[in-house]
């Protein structure tokens, strides 16, 4: 099991490596002087030099890439253009409104998907036309492009109803106006993301339900509800974990587009004010940042496999 | 009698529609809605109700109407010639980023499927380096380095897509290159080249097919997503993302121009997913 885990964490390293060199790569395609691009025909070629020497752009590319790696390794992640502050505390400020509003999607996304997935399965196997529905309805939500779901709810909620804010984020000091102001964006975030899984919950259940130890439980008089949640699900739960880990790094784009649609200030909007002023440490960093919460999420996902199932050997 | 149709005459047509209606119901909602969105991009080539650019501010925000079937958008543009041309862009960018994608899948694919051992693991581990990288994320890195545009968008989302390709190409691989016909072609001497594009390459095209679809509308999404975010097709341009972020101010006193553009990403979306899922039942049917 140690021997495995280490390979998965060296595996994992050397990911982020390459995705960093990826991301360091493709800002090196910028056509021409990056710092000419920043400051316009007219810059004087002090203030060119000064910003040539701030960005690294006066050391070879190779260097470069070093410093920055180990920088990030270290927390840091060079200075914004924009904002003139390191970038790690401007991400982190940041992270405070966008973990939340990531954590909270994947619990009630995940919650809701249990039950309609299970709802589903079981409609399925008593041939009921609840699941035609339910499946119909999850193929039907996971068509719609977020952002066009955040502006449906807010025409409805907010321009029409007048029961939630449009937008914005009145901070954390203000827990009621801030809960509020997170109740469309998990709603848009989360109607997305649950069709996928409880579609992938419904599959994978009805295999489940398939297989002779839900027989053996049934025949032994267990509640339809205890085979269900007991036998079954516990059996279902690695295509679903599997989907779960695959659909984080969507949930970040998605996270990103919802951000710009309900104008919250978290990383998606500091990642877009970057690219609009093209402040390349910024957008750097934060997609560093992004890639290796990827790996990671990856990773627990691979280790929970022996958790979740004690039959798989890591021998 | 005389005029009657002959029995054979009576038998053609209900023998043609059992074999459409044999197709999994995926596919043929799928084809409908894509062939309904293809036609619609053909007809913006040359016929169109309205310039979709020409601006009449005394028409702004108009209901759907006899002149304006849609209505107007903020400008007074007329919303359906406007998600017509839309429909070209988005099948456009679609259409290149899953060229891009499955070509270098493919190559990818097959040379990891088909060399195995270090080759192999060499390109899964940069292909996993490219998979932690969303797509939007990515496409983002493009536009800060070259710039919004068609082209970045378009090349963001294929290159997004070769992971996936490459990991299809390669299973399908892995299964093909134990097959008889491929074990004979090599004992009989032939080479390398001619066994992985005469007798591996046509067989795993069908699941290749199938990932297309399914790309297709995602890629459509990223696409509709970065115009959103105005990071996509610049104005005035058409775009359908661009059209809902044009919109969202005004959706207080129109929400035509908020509804229609967003039903058009997820007609096409649905379509390609339905498809892809549909073209997978078929084949799973076939083997």
């Amino acid at each position: 099991m140690l021997n495995y885990v280490f390979q998965r964490l060296l595996g994992a390293a050397i990911t982020l490596l390459l995705a960093a060199a990826l991301v360091f790569g493709i800002l090196l395609t910028i056509p021409g002087d990056p710092a000419q691009t920043l400051l316009g025909l007219d810059a004087s070629p002090t203030a060119l030099a000064q910003l040539r020497h701030q960005l690294g752009l006066d050391q070879p590319p190779p260097l470069r890439f070093v410093h920055w790696v180990t920088g990030a390794l270290h927390g840091d992640l060079n200075q914004s253009i924009r904002y003139d502050a390191p970038v790690s505390r401007l991400l982190r400020e940041r992270l405070s409104l966008s973990l939340p509003l990531i954590g909270l999607t994947l619990v009630i996304s995940s919650l809701l998907a249990l039950w309609l997935g299970s709802a589903a399965a079981r409609a399925a196997q008593a041939r009921s036309g609840r699941d035609t529905w339910i499946t119909a309805g999850a193929v039907l939500l996971s068509a719609l492009p977020s952002f066009w779901v955040g502006l449906m709810l807010m025409l409805a909620f907010a321009v029409r109803l007048h029961w939630l804010p449009s937008g914005g984020f009145p901070g954390w000091q203000e827990p009621g106006r801030a809960a509020l102001a997170l109740v469309l964006p998990v709603a848009t975030l989360t109607l997305t993301r649950v069709a996928i899984l409880a579609r992938m919950v419904r599959s994978s259940l009805l295999d489940s339900l398939s297989q002779d130890y839900v027989r053996t439980a049934r025949a032994k008089g267990v509640s339809e509800r205890r085979v269900l949640y007991r036998h079954a699900l516990r059996n279902a739960l690695i295509p679903i974990v599997t989907v779960l880990g695959v659909q984080f790094a969507e949930l970040l784009t998605a996270t990103v587009i919802v951000e710009a649609v309900f104008s919250l200030p978290g990383f998606g909007t500091l990642i877009l004010s970057g690219i609009e002023a093209r402040d390349y440490p910024m957008v750097q960093g934060v997609v560093l940042v992004l890639s290796a919460l990827v790996v990671l999420v990856n990773l627990i996902v691979d280790l929970s496999y022996g958790l979740l199932d004690p039959r798989i050997s890591y021998g | 009698m005389a005029n009657s149709p002959s029995p054979a005459s009576l038998e053609k047509p209900v023998k043609q529609r059992r074999r459409w209606q044999r197709l999994p119901p995926a596919l043929r909602v799928g084809g409908l809605l894509v062939g309904i969105i293809v036609l619609m991009a053909l007809l913006s080539l040359v016929w169109l109700p309205a310039d979709p650019d020409a601006q009449d501010m005394l028409s702004r925000l108009q209901a759907p109407s006899t002149s304006h079937v849609l209505g107007t958008d903020q400008y007074g543009r007329d919303l359906l010639a406007r998600i017509l041309v839309g429909a070209r862009a988005s099948l456009l960018v679609g259409t290149v980023a899953v060229s891009i994608g499955l070509g270098s899948g493919l190559i990818f694919g097959l040379l990891a499927g088909y060399f195995g051992g270090r080759v192999d693991r060499t390109i899964m581990l940069l292909l996993e380096a490219l998979y932690s990288l969303p797509a939007l994320l990515l496409a983002m890195l493009l536009v800060t380095a070259w710039g919004p545009g068609l082209v970045s968008a378009m090349t963001a989302v294929g290159i997004a897509a070769i992971p996936a390709f490459s990991r299809v190409a390669r299973a399908s691989v892995l299964q093909v290159r134990v097959m008889p016909y491929v074990e004979a072609a090599q004992a009989l001497g032939a080479r390398q080249r001619r066994v992985l594009l005469q007798h591996v390459l046509p067989n795993i095209l069908g699941p290749m097919i199938v990932q297309a679809s399914l790309t297709m509308g995602a890629a459509v999404l990223i696409e509709a997503s970065l115009s959103y975010l105005g990071l996509g097709i610049q104005p005035p341009a058409a775009s359908w993302g661009r059209m809902l972020r044009e919109s969202q101010s005004f959706m207080m006193l129109s929400p035509g121009p908020t509804i229609f553009p967003g039903l058009a990403v997820a007609a096409v979306v649905l379509g390609f997913n339905l498809l892809g899922d549909g073209l997978r039942d078929l084949l799973g049917q076939r083997n």
